[in-house]
């Protein structure tokens, strides 16, 4: 190519690049869909959303009023888990959990400290599991106290109680086990995939609409400067975007960052190439804005957001739709993003997953090269 | 009497519309059920599946007790075995296991001269929903392993008291039973927004709309003949998901018959008011499918569909106090799983039906004001 | 590529072009059907035809922007066909609706298309100051296009097409959707250009009378070439059949238009200055045989004489072989119901004798059925109906005239109640429409411009919706269905999807939802607006017998021939009423002492200039 060739390339594919960024800040609908809704996702999913219980109410039925009784009610009125209120009946605790007033009810029958002297003491806990998830996780917390609550009266008994095997467990990468970790980080996802698929599904689609592309097509630009100058824009827009999110995780919310900021940079880079490369594409196809919406609605959006292991786990899905999540992007996204984030520079997840990812960009982008001709119809 | 016949001309020709396209109508039955199979599928919390690691120093008969107690229960898969703990941390570092179970050298030792015996278990944190539930599982299994041993065996103390649990309404904590039932409302909601925003959307596209409000049509019969259809078909849509998730995911249902239909009523009613909020606002279809998208998503998020409500932080609670969709979800649940009567749904019944009304009326007011 | 090649100065060379797309029907219909075609050097080239005829097609492939079926286009010496982008450094092209990003300013418009074609920092210093005092658009440069008017979009398009210096240019359509003196400004940039830069021009254009300011022109039909030649041979075709009638002083010109129509010798009747013109069929004997026509003066052919004449040919060999189209005229049960009587209105008629009566005038003490006063629109600081004033009679066509964006559409949406007013009064039919009751709407039928039909029902299932809709029930309801079926020749389409059946019979269909119920007042907006000739005089007729039978029509249209089939008129631009009245008196406005034949074309610009040297002075003075 000659020297004077490659100087109209640059300038065209600048002057391209230039007029999408215009196009971009100038349209309503690509603030909405760029920055108010990215926006919004970080704050809900930062401080609004939780997998963690905490203070769960709790009903508790004394019907033995014994010190070691009292001293179970102590320990999970002690415990940052539980807010334990006592109440009379059981009829009465029923009721309030039936309402979901309370999470849990705590019965310390009568015959407690009598049982626990003689070794074979039940603290009954009933929970309401309209909410599995939640109830497992209340359960759980319940044991916890229990056993605290064990090993509290060893001490103060000087007697060892036999417990024939123990699990000591370490949660790696997540000790506190704060579900903001995942969540966070997955949010990345959505914000990559909202700005790279969604916003550009539009602006393809949005120039035949219009009948810009006629007079475009009647210049000497060429059609790949076309693809890449649609491409600059968002992604400088999707890269400020992370950068925001980043920030937002690691200062507002404390998400720690263990693999390397370069690296965590150059996999959300080729995430975003992607998502973009799915958004021209759609775009390219259906030259109409309004199926073209739709379509990186339930192609791209809605995927990325239940099908991904963001939120759900991959793992706990049958087969059949565990293997409908290979052909998302989002879900190599994913796990590169909850190890980079939580587990450091792990070549053995980064590379392979990077790998399907500069594979899907290839495709994606080659394909809506391929397709963008300078013909209509 | 003619402003009757009038609105069922134009539920008529929405209907029609509707149908008649066999592309619409795809679309109206299509992705709804495919979401709900596709969707009601991936959104489960429970693992039937955890992968993990052994690190067994102890090659000893209680050990190869322990890990068949594990295997038989089937949901722990040995993926591999390793010498040490630091030999096998790789491969929980690629993800190839969710845990890695150490054994240590004296295991067998201590349990027969009643020490106590400990197994060390590491869990990929990265995911840490997956982590607690996974060592839950195993704390189980370890508790029925303890009471084994200490049947068999004597020696030692054993504690004075336990924990005795018991899950009402959903005893086997199937995270399914929450998420589906919750969807229905999700998935019928997005129909009826979108339905609801398009088909005002549409006509102001196409240049029907003007033709329609120099018809003697009074704006209100016009929001009526606009909201009605899409309100009917989003009842068909959660009566075929409802019994989906009821004969398909075989979630059991325990409500009155009233209960199910009321709340699906209402809340329908509410999507349809806010549907018609968003076209009031919306002038192409595009921008009727964006504004509905904006809405959904964060009354998606602040449902408690995924995350429970009563884990956000308060002034996030006060705020889904406004969002119809958080009702909808506690009182399907309520309906299906703790089998709520009306009565008893109250409480989410009447927010619902004020949030309804207070759309319905903020839309009719909005739609006379711009035409 | 190889300019020196034998015949170079052949710029565009087409041979036997075919083109057919999908008609969303499972079938396709022919574009393009055998086109052939030579552009020399030089030449201002117009491409003529209604809408439909294959003009944007043929710029299309010969821009390379669309592969052929079959045929050759060679465009500066490149083969297109092989090499689609070959010639794009040395033609420049404004599509339709001038292909400009409308959310980016004049200047960054300018800039982008500049980049795109690698034009130099210093070309573009002598460039823009030429583009910009060609086009007026220097002290807008800051604007939005999509905030520029019809004719300012026009001339941007223009000067993006014309920051490179191409050999060939080529505009599809510049002058549609734009007021009458940017298009006369249009043409006299673009024979200066011609003369000026050794330029080549390929132009197309719906309004035939444009193609007399070109060396040569090329008349389309229905993807064929009806025939080239200078506009002066296309012309000739016409010649000695061509007439003028005095309209006799009982009727109006359109119902004599009306009449003529009727008879199978003539080509072409339309109303113009009060008289009527007349085309004769080529294989018409003569005036003799048509009793209105016994004054017939033999008049100068203009080319729309001549391409009537082909077109009615052309039609009259598609009938022969069998094929009906939507291009005929009404069926002949209709025309004997509405358009034999003349001459049973006449008494009504005023206008002619009261030449310079006020707009507001009311003959006959009868009180108006549309009274505007003082009305005003505003859309934040912007104003789009300033202070308008007129009122419509019973039984009267009233034409609402002005180029796009004269506050026209925003009158008559006010009107039919679909928009407020910031301030004013006005009433249709003693109501305010947008306050009334639903009953006051019974008077009204209503057609929108994109004839508001729902497409993916059937024809069948349009009507019975708006029969329910205006409240029609029992016997009447069967009656008037029964009447708009026989009356727009619906019968054999009644089980069709609307989405899927030819625009001449949507047009119809919707006309016949408006009357279901029998309105009073029948608004019109934009009914003509991509129609072809032949629907158009069927419209007219139809409008005209409508009219006869005491309905008010009330119709805007930006082509201003149309007027003169409107008994009264209002003349709009900027929000402005600038003139008003009867055809005549709005003639009268732009005549002269040696311009005795002006059109309502000429008074619209005439009106325009004076409004422009009066702001120029108001701006002076202050």
């Amino acid at each position: 190519m000659s020297h004077k060739a490659k100087f109209g390339k640059m300038r065209r594919i600048i002057a391209m690049s230039k007029k999408e960024a215009r196009q971009m800040m100038r349209d309503p609908s690509s603030i909405a869909l760029g920055i108010v809704l990215p926006l919004l996702l970080i704050l809900l999913f930062g401080y609004g959303l939780s997998l963690d219980a905490h203070h769960v109410p709790v009903a508790v039925v004394m019907e033995d009023h014994s010190p070691s009784a009292q001293s179970v009610f102590g320990a999970f009125a002690g415990s940052r888990y539980f807010q334990p209120r006592a109440v009379n009946s059981m009829v009465q605790a029923n009721r309030l959990l039936t309402a979901g007033t309370v999470d849990g009810i705590i019965r310390m029958r009568h015959n407690f400290s009598r049982n626990l002297r003689a070794g074979h003491a039940n603290i009954q806990f009933t929970t309401n599991s309209i909410d599995a998830n939640r109830a497992r996780l209340i359960e759980n917390y319940a044991s916890g106290v229990v056993s605290g609550w064990l090993a509290q009266r060893e001490l103060t008994h000087g007697q060892q109680y036999y417990q024939p095997v123990t699990i000591q467990q370490q949660i790696w990468f997540n000790r506190s086990m704060d579900s903001r970790y995942f969540l966070v980080p997955g949010l990345l996802v959505l914000i990559m995939t909202l700005i790279g698929a969604l916003m550009t599904a539009l602006v393809v689609a949005r120039e035949w609409e219009r009948g810009t592309f006629e007079s475009l097509f009647a210049t000497p630009v060429q059609p790949g400067e076309i693809v890449i100058s649609k491409i600059i824009p968002y992604f400088c827009l999707g890269m400020v975007g992370l950068a925001v999110a980043v920030t937002a995780a690691r200062i507002l919310f404390q998400v720690p960052i263990r693999g390397s900021l370069p690296v965590l940079i150059l996999v959300s880079a080729l995430y975003l190439l992607v998502a973009l490369g799915m958004g021209l594409l759609i775009s390219t196809r259906t030259k109409n804005q309004f199926i073209a919406s739709q379509a990186a609605l339930l192609l791209t959006f809605l995927p990325a957001m239940m099908l991904s292991g963001f939120i759900f786990d991959i793992r706990s899905m049958p087969p059949a739709i565990q293997a409908i999540t290979y052909v998302l992007p989002a879900r190599y996204f994913v796990a590169l993003l909850q190890t980079l984030f939580l587990a450091g520079d792990i070549w053995s997840v980064i590379l392979p997953n990077a790998a399907v990812l500069v594979l899907m960009a290839i495709i994606f982008l080659g394909l809506t090269r391929r397709l963008t001709v300078k013909r209509l119809a | 009497m003619n402003i009757l016949l009038r609105i069922l001309a134009l539920i008529r020709k929405e209907l029609i519309a509707i149908f008649k396209d066999p592309r619409s109508r795809f679309v109206v039955l299509g992705p709804p059920i495919l979401q709900m199979i596709i969707f009601g599928y991936a959104g489960t919390f429970d693992l039937n599946h955890v992968p993990y690691v052994l690190v067994d120093q102890s090659h000893s008969s209680e050990s190869a007790r322990f890990i068949s107690r594990m295997n038989g229960s089937g949901i722990f898969t040995c993926v591999g075995s390793a010498g040490n703990i630091q030999l096998a941390r790789p491969i929980l570092d690629s993800r190839r296991t969710l845990l890695i179970i150490q054994i240590p050298q004296h295991f067998q030792r201590d349990l027969s001269t009643g020490r106590q015996a400990q197994v060390q278990v590491i869990a990929d944190g990265r995911n840490s929903n997956t982590a607690a539930l996974a060592i839950g599982y195993l704390n189980e299994i370890l508790n029925e392993f303890n009471a084994d041993f200490l049947s068999s065996h004597s020696g030692g103390t054993p504690p004075p008291a336990v924990l005795h649990i018991r899950s009402w309404f959903n005893p086997d904590l199937l995270s399914r039973w929450q998420i589906v039932p919750a969807m229905i409302g999700l998935i019928t909601m997005l129909a009826v927004m979108i339905l609801t925003a398009m088909s005002v959307a549409r006509e102001r596209e196409q240049g029907t709309f003007d033709q329609l409000l120099v018809t003697p049509f009074t704006p209100l019969e016009i929001m009526a003949g606009k909201s009605i259809p899409p309100i009917l078909v989003g009842l068909g849509q959660s009566a075929v998901i409802f019994f989906i998730v009821r004969y398909w995911f075989q979630v059991p249902y325990y409500g009155t018959a009233a209960a199910i239909i009321l709340i699906f009523v209402i809340f329908i009613f509410a999507a349809a008011g806010l549907g018609l909020l968003v076209s009031s606002i919306s002038s192409t279809m595009q921008q009727a499918l964006l504004g509905t998208f904006v809405l959904v998503m964060p009354c998606a998020l602040l449902s408690g569909l995924a995350t429970p409500v009563s884990n956000m932080p308060k002034a996030v609670q006060d705020i889904t106090l406004i969002n119809p969709l958080r009702y909808d979800v506690q009182a399907a649940r309520e309906a299906f799983l703790q089998g709520a009567d009306v009565h008893q749904l109250l409480p989410e019944l009447i927010p619902m039906a004020i949030i309804a009304v207070v759309s319905l009326l903020t839309a009719s007011w909005l739609f006379r004001r711009i035409h | 590529m190889d300019s020196s090649a034998p015949g170079s100065d052949v710029i565009i060379h087409c041979r036997d072009l075919h083109k057919s797309f999908p008609d969303g029907r499972g079938g396709i219909t022919a574009a393009l059907a055998g086109v052939s075609l030579e552009v020399r050097r030089g030449l201002m080239v117009a491409l003529v035809g209604p809408d439909g005829a294959g003009k944007t097609t043929l710029i299309r492939l010969i821009m390379g922007l669309m592969p052929t079926d079959t045929g050759d286009v060679t465009v500066l010496g490149n083969n297109i066909i092989q090499h689609p982008h070959a010639a794009e450094s040395d033609v420049s092209y404004m599509p339709q609706k001038f292909g400009l990003y409308e959310d980016l300013t004049v200047q960054e418009n300018l800039d982008l298309y500049a980049d795109l074609h690698g034009v130099s920092a210093a070309d573009r210093k002598t460039r823009y100051p030429e583009l910009f005092a060609m086009t007026n658009l220097g002290r807008f440069t800051k604007r939005l296009a999509g905030r520029l008017s019809g004719g300012m979009k026009q001339k941007l398009g223009l000067a993006c097409a014309l920051v490179q210096s191409p050999q060939l240019l080529i505009l599809d359509e510049p002058t549609v959707g734009v007021d009458p003196v940017s298009r006369q400004e249009l043409w006299a940039i673009l024979l200066n250009l011609v003369k000026t830069r050794s330029l080549t021009l390929l132009i197309s254009t719906p309004y035939l009378e444009e193609a007399e300011y070109c060396n040569h022109a090329v008349v389309m039909y229905q993807g064929r070439i009806l025939t080239e030649g200078s506009p002066q041979d296309v012309a000739n075709h016409a010649r000695g059949r061509t007439f003028r009638i005095t309209t006799p002083p009982a009727i109006k010109p359109r119902q004599l238009v009306a009449t003529l129509l009727e008879s199978s010798l003539i080509a072409d009747a339309v109303p113009e200055g009060g008289d009527v013109r007349l085309v004769l069929k080529a294989d018409a004997p003569g005036v003799a045989g048509i009793p209105e026509a016994v004054n017939a003066v033999e008049i100068k052919p203009q080319l729309s004489d001549g391409f009537m004449v082909l077109l009615r040919q052309a039609v009259a060999k598609t009938q022969t072989a069998g094929i009906a189209s939507a291009v005929n005229g009404p069926s002949a049960h209709s025309r004997s119901e509405s358009g034999g009587t003349p001459t049973v209105q006449a008494a009504t008629i005023s206008g002619q004798s009261a030449a310079h009566a006020p707009i507001n005038a009311t003959t006959n003490g009868e009180k108006p059925v549309v009274q505007v006063h003082d009305l005003v629109r505003r859309f934040g600081d912007f104003i789009a109906v300033n202070h308008v004033n007129f009122d419509i009679r019973k039984g009267e066509i009233f034409g609402l005239l002005g180029p796009n964006g004269a506050g026209k559409s925003t009158t008559f949406r006010m009107l039919c109640g679909l928009l407020p007013l910031t301030s004013g009064t006005l009433r249709v039919a003693g109501y305010d429409l947008r306050h009334a009751r639903a009953s006051a709407r019974q008077a009204v039928g209503y057609v929108a411009q994109k004839f508001s039909l729902y497409s993916q029902l059937s024809v069948q299932e349009n009507l019975a919706f708006f029969a329910s809709a205006y409240g029609l029930r029992g016997i009447r309801r069967k009656q008037r269905v029964q009447w708009a079926i026989a009356e727009f020749d619906l019968a054999n389409l009644l089980s069709n999807i609307t989405g899927g059946i030819p625009d001449g019979f949507k047009r119809r269909l919707a006309m016949a939802c408006a009357l279901l119920h029998e309105p009073a007042i029948l608004f019109l907006d934009e009914p003509t607006s991509g129609v072809d000739p032949l629907a158009r005089r069927e419209f007219w007729q139809r409008i005209t017998a409508m009219a006869d039978q005491g309905v008010t029509v009330v119709v805007t249209t930006h082509f201003m021939e149309e007027a003169e089939y409107c008994d009264r008129m209002v003349i709009m631009m900027n929000g402005r009423v600038l003139a008003g009245g009867t055809p005549t008196e709005i003639r009268t406005l732009a005549m002269t002492p040696d311009k005795r034949d002006a059109t309502i074309e000429d008074a619209f610009i005439h009106v325009v200039m004076e409004e422009q040297k009066a702001g120029l002075k108001a701006s002076a003075a202050a």
